[in-house]
This record gives C-alpha cells, sequence and structure tokens, in this order.
C-alpha cells in the first residue's frame, strides 16, 4: 500500500508528465479524486485527457511526476492497479465475432468474477444492456447505443471500485448519451469513482467535479455550478439580425473580452456591465444591424471553458 | 502467470477462429489440398517422354535400340523421320522433349565391334526433367551395348540400390516435406493476424488495462495455434501415409516431437510479424515475404548441398531446413534422436531464441 494517498483518495496525481519526442502531452497536471465521486475530465481533443487516462490506467509510462489509483502505485504496482479498475474506452472494444454473452463470459473469466458470482452477473449485464432476448446475438450486428452500454457492463462486470471512462459516449446522438449516463448513475450508486473524460459540455453537468484541461494543462477544478459562478465577468446574450456581423463588430469594440457565435445568438464577454449595456446597441445602430434583443445570462460551461482558457493566456486547441 | 486468464483467452481463439466457417476450410481442408498438389503435380519422377526418332539405320538393331526405350516406360515415341531437322523443329516446337538420332552405320558398325554411336538430343531449357531423362537413357544404351556387344562384359559394372527410398519414388521424398511448409504457414499466419486484430479493432488495450499479463497474452495468443499445428500434421501425415502410401519407417511420436520444436519457430516469427505490422494487411504481406525465402532456402523443393556455399551457411539458421531434415529421417530411414541429435538441438534452439526474442519485444510494445 503506498503511504501518499489518504484512504478516501481513490485516484491522485502528482505532477504527471508525458513527453512524446518535442511535443507535452500532459504538462505537470495534479489533482485528487475523492472516493465515490463522478470526475469529469473536460477539454477539446488534444488537450491530453486521453494520455492522462492512460498513464493511469497502466498502458503509458509517465515521463516523470507520480500517480496511485485506489491507493497503489500506478508504476510500481501496476497489477494492483488493474485488478482494481474498470476501463472503457472512445474505441469500442468488444469483441465483434462473439456474441453478447460469449463477450461476457470471456471477461467474467478474465477479471476473475467468482465462479458462483457470474451466472448473476451475467443476467444484470444483459439486463442494464437491454440485451436479454438478444443474448447470442454477435455483438458486432448490435447498434453503436447498446454496443456501449454492453461495453460498459462488461467493464464493471468485476464491480470494481473505479471505472475510467474516455470519452464514451463518442459518437452517439443526445439521447442514448442521456440513458449512458443514467446508466453510470445505477452502477455508481453503489460508490463506485468515475472517472471520465468528455468534449460534450453537457455532459459535464453530470459530474460532481469538472477538470478543465487545455494543451496538456489543468486550468481549472470545482464543481461545475462553482466554476459557473467564478467566471465573474458579465456574460450578455445578443439577439440580432446578422450575427456574423455583429461579432466582426464587437470583437473590435474596446471593453470587450470576447465575441462569439452561440447558436444563432452571440455571446459576448464584457469587462463593465454598464458601459457594455450603454456602448453595444449604440454601436449596432450605427453599423445599420438591428437588435432584438440584449439579456445578462449566467454562463454556460462552454463559456466558463472559454474564459479560462483566455486567463490561462492560450487559445483552446481544435 | 496465471492458468486461468491463459484458459480465457485461449478458448476465445478458438471461438474466434471458427466463428468464421471458412477458417475451417483454411485450417484443415487447404494443407489437404497442398499435399495433394505436391503429391501428384510436383514430381520429379519422368515418365513417357515425348522422344522423336531418327532412324537412319532402319535395321532390326536400330529397331530394338528404340524398343528398348519404350519398354523401358521413361520415353514414349511422338514422332519418327529420316531428317535430323525434323528432330530439331520437334524439340523447338516441344512436341518432343528428347530426339534420338541412330547413324547409317549403327548396325554394322555395332556387327563388327568398332563399337556404335547413337545421338541424343535434349530439351535443355527443362534441365530437370532433361537431366533425368539423360541418366536413363544412358543406361538403356549401355545395357543395349553389352547384350548386343558380343558378350564382353565392362570392366566394372555399376550395380545400383538405393537404400532408404528403393523405388526412388519424388513423392516418398516430397510429401513428408509437405508438412513441415504446411504448419510453418499455419503458425505465422494465424499468430501474426491474431495479434494485429486485435491491435487494429483497439481490444489490445482493453485486455492490457485487465490483469493479463504480458506473458498470459503470448501464451494465449500461441498455444491455440500450436494445437491447430499440431493437428495439421497430424492430418497431413494421415494423407500421406494412407492416401499415398509413403512409408513411415520411424516414430510418429518422435515426428510429433520434432513438429512441436518447429513450430516454436513458427510461432515466434508469427509474434515478431505482429510487432512490425500495424494492419492486418501489413501482417498478411510480411508473412508471405518471410515464407518465400523460407521455403526456398528449406531443401523442401533444390537440395541444400547443390546451393551456392553462402546460401548453404544460410539454410543453417532456417528452421524448415532442420525440420525437413529431422521428417524425411523419420519417414524414409526410420532414423532416432542419436541420429538426429544435432538438428534436434538446433531446431529447439531456434525455436526459443526467435520466440524469446520475439516475446521480449511484443512486452516492450504492450507493456
Amino acid at each position: 500500500m503506498s503511504a501518499q494517498a489518504p484512504n478516501d483518495i481513490a485516484v491522485a496525481a502528482q505532477e504527471l508528465t508525458r513527453v512524446f519526442g518535442s511535443f507535452t502531452a500532459v504538462d505537470r497536471v495534479s489533482f485528487a479524486v475523492r472516493r465515490g465521486e463522478i470526475f469529469g475530465f473536460l477539454g477539446p481533443n488534444g488537450a491530453g485527457k486521453t494520455t492522462t487516462i492512460k498513464m493511469l490506467t497502466g498502458l503509458l509510462a509517465p515521463s516523470s511526476g507520480r500517480g496511485s489509483v485506489a491507493g497503489y502505485d500506478i508504476g510500481a504496482q501496476s497489477e494492483m492497479v488493474k485488478r482494481n479498475i474498470g476501463y472503457m474506452s472512445q474505441l469500442f472494444s468488444l469483441y465483434a465475432d462473439l456474441t453478447v454473452e460469449e463477450n461476457i463470459a470471456f471477461f467474467s473469466g478474465l477479471y476473475h468474477v467468482p465462479r458462483e458470482k457470474r451466472a448473476a452477473r451475467r443476467d444484470w449485464v444483459l439486463e442494464v444492456a437491454g440485451l436479454t432476448d438478444r443474448r447470442t446475438r454477435l455483438t458486432g450486428e448490435l447498434p453503436l447505443g447498446i454496443k456501449q452500454r454492453l461495453a460498459l457492463g462488461c467493464a464493471v462486470l468485476h464491480e470494481p471500485p473505479i471505472l475510467f471512462l474516455d470519452e464514451p459516449t463518442s459518437g452517439v446522438d443526445p439521447l442514448s448519451r442521456r440513458r449512458f449516463w443514467d446508466l453510470i448513475y445505477t452502477l455508481t450508486a453503489g460508490g463506485t469513482t468515475v472517472f471520465v473524460s468528455t468534449h460534450y459540455m453537457e455532459e459535464a453537468e453530470y459530474c460532481h467535479r469538472l477538470a478543465l484541461m487545455n494543451r496538456g494543462k489543468l486550468i481549472a477544478l470545482d464543481a461545475p455550478a462553482r466554476l459557473r459562478a467564478a467566471a465573474t465577468e458579465p456574460l450578455f446574450e445578443l439577439k440580432t439580425d446578422d450575427s456574423l456581423k455583429t461579432v466582426k463588430l464587437l470583437q473590435r469594440m474596446a471593453g470587450v473580452r470576447e465575441a462569439a457565435m452561440y447558436g444563432r445568438a452571440v455571446h459576448v464577454a464584457v469587462a463593465d456591465r454598464a458601459q457594455a449595456r450603454a456602448e453595444i446597441p449604440r454601436r449596432l445602430k450605427q453599423e445599420g444591424v438591428a437588435l432584438h434583443g440584449m439579456d445578462e445570462i449566467a454562463p454556460s460551461l462552454e463559456d466558463v471553458f472559454v474564459f479560462r482558457v483566455r486567463e490561462a493566456g492560450g487559445a483552446p486547441v481544435d | 502467470m496465471n492458468p486461468g486468464r491463459v484458459w480465457e483467452m485461449v478458448r476465445k481463439e478458438f471461438l474466434q477462429l471458427f466463428r468464421d466457417p471458412r477458417m475451417w476450410r483454411v485450417v484443415f481442408i487447404a494443407p489437404v489440398i497442398q499435399l495433394l498438389v505436391f503429391g501428384y503435380a510436383v514430381s520429379t519422377d519422368i515418365k513417357e517422354t515425348a522422344t522423336f526418332v531418327v532412324d537412319h539405320s532402319g535395321t532390326r538393331a536400330s529397331r530394338e535400340l528404340v524398343e528398348a526405350f519404350t519398354a523401358s516406360g521413361y520415353f514414349r515415341v511422338v514422332g519418327r523421320s529420316q531428317r535430323p531437322a525434323d528432330a530439331v523443329r520437334a524439340l523447338d516446337r516441344e512436341e518432343a522433349l528428347v530426339g534420338l538420332v541412330i547413324p547409317v552405320d549403327f548396325a554394322e558398325r555395332l556387327r563388327d565391334g568398332r563399337g556404335a554411336a547413337v545421338q541424343l538430343l535434349l530439351d535443355g531449357s527443362q534441365s530437370n526433367t532433361a537431366t533425368v531423362a539423360q541418366g536413363y537413357a544412358e543406361r538403356i544404351v549401355q545395357n543395349f551395348g553389352v547384350r548386343h556387344g558380343g558378350g564382353a562384359a565392362p570392366a566394372v559394372d555399376l550395380r545400383e540400390r538405393a537404400w532408404f527410398n528403393p523405388s526412388l519414388a519424388s513423392r516418398n521424398y516430397n510429401v513428408p516435406a509437405v508438412a513441415g511448409a504446411i504448419i510453418f504457414l499455419v503458425c505465422l499466419l494465424l499468430t501474426a493476424l491474431a495479434v494485429v486484430r486485435e491491435r487494429e479493432i483497439g481490444t489490445l488495450e482493453q485486455l492490457m488495462v485487465s490483469p493479463l499479463t504480458a506473458a498470459e497474452l503470448i501464451a494465449g495468443k500461441t498455444v491455440p495455434f500450436a494445437i491447430i499445428g499440431l493437428a495439421d500434421v497430424l492430418l497431413v501425415t494421415a494423407a500421406a501415409l494412407f492416401w499415398f502410401r509413403v512409408p513411415l519407417v520411424g516414430s510418429l511420436a518422435l515426428l510429433m516431437f520434432a513438429s512441436l520444436l518447429f513450430i516454436l519457430s513458427g510461432l515466434g516469427i508469427g509474434l515478431l510479424i505482429s510487432t512490425v505490422s500495424k494492419t492486418q494487411q501489413e501482417a498478411f504481406m510480411t508473412t508471405f515475404l518471410v515464407f518465400m525465402p523460407t521455403i526456398l532456402l528449406s531443401g523442401l523443393m533444390f537440395p541444400v548441398s547443390s546451393m551456392p556455399e553462402l546460401f548453404q551457411w544460410l539454410t543453417l539458421a532456417n528452421p524448415m531446413r532442420h525440420y525437413l531434415e529431422i521428417v524425411r529421417g523419420i519417414f524414409l530411414k526410420g532414423a532416432g534422436v542419436t541420429a538426429m541429435w544435432v538438428q534436434f538441438l538446433t531446431l529447439f534452439a531456434l525455436g526459443a531464441g526467435v520466440l524469446g526474442f520475439a516475446a521480449s519485444r511484443f512486452r516492450k510494445q504492450v507493456g
């Protein structure tokens, strides 16, 4: 047992770093995930989320820094780490040429699910994946959403205390995503720690705490509501007849921190609330843009992310 | 190494392998077909070689000589003429492989004891057949000379007897060796593809985050194909014994033991291929790039002793060369370990070496 992590810490990283040649994929990232927490890793593609998860699960050795999972050091005790985690990646990872039952049986055996519990665990996975009447179907023939539910089921067959999900809902429609998250909640009701990465902002709201990643660096870490509250600069939503022109105009205005299209509206972050309320409508009128509405709004996580990236002094990687 | 986890892997590999019904044909029918092809088509024996006769002599003696050629069964007359040019044309058009030209004074010189000469034209573009035909023709003419030369026997008479393969049938020599080629290809291809496929679809990563260790993964990826390789040896041996009636003089158990040693090399090279291939297609191509020189430098088709010296040295590193020596030794001579311990030892050393090297490379990649 490693002494570095107190008992209520499920996953810990200290200055975790991974370098590929001259490219630093993960740059001195530190955090601690509490037991039973749903911990979200949010950031654009290439932000270093997957690399961090690969280091924590033992798929990749860190260039420097340390980490522990379930109290075991990720370098020295990787065998023990592997016994205590479930893992599901964005790459769908069941055997397409095996049936649903055969996949479940294989992973049960691989993870030493006790023989007397196997039938019960299998039936449970079949039920949560909605596959009870399709157990002898080839896995490759199932729809993607169902496959992912099955993959999640197989990842928790051995009831691991910690579950790593690397962009589990990538490529799935919003409804299936929603149902997938319901499933995660069901699975973790028993106190499982979930470490999940995503680039879907709306998914981040499901997490207890969020780590924002950009360009290999951790730029913020807090509960979603507190992250939003901490984004202190006033934010307005503008409805106009020409969003594109509006964004271009605003970006050149003094006192405007950020202006971006947000659906058909424009979101604009400003330095001074009163000044913005006076200046922006005047400027738009002057340029012949019709303004249908201007309301101050609470920032979404996407706004927070953009704000934090700007604060950290870099543009998000696309 | 945890036997339970290895067993799970082995079971899964078999399930996957035979999920595709075509795999049965690839693994068990194809070897038998290959054996049939080798057994029937690839024969270096000659029979009824097309022969064109130009008989200028036209005597009873000359007709008897031609008769001696055809009666042997090795030659068949496809045309006769009085002009040598016709024999040349027949050879050019590949209507005949051999031209036999008997001079005008053939019978006369034979009778006078002055020594008669006949000319044999051979199509050298088919050098194997030509060489064999030449050998038979020489023997026929020699015998003919003894019978007609007034009874004077040659001072030295060569009495040949081929040991181990009395009928000198190339089939007895080739068929057992085909087993080597087949199990090598099976092990190479199945191992390489099984690993690369998992890498390609992402399940390899899933396995590496599980408690499965690299050694267990390697065992799970090699044991199934070793079993299939041995099953193929049995299958091919049975076909050789009961279909082609190739005699098995030595021990079947020893043959299986040698096959197991040989399979180590096949699995090792297969695993090595999987470490350098990103896609199944790449693995497939690499397998054949490795397979061809292994066959060519094994003595399966071309005897090692007639290769240039450099290549003879190269064949020492080829596990198939040693395996074929053992297989032919067991089948034809009934040789045992005492006669072939060098080959057994080399085969084991090569197998253990390449499998060990491949395993350490593989570990570094996935570990």
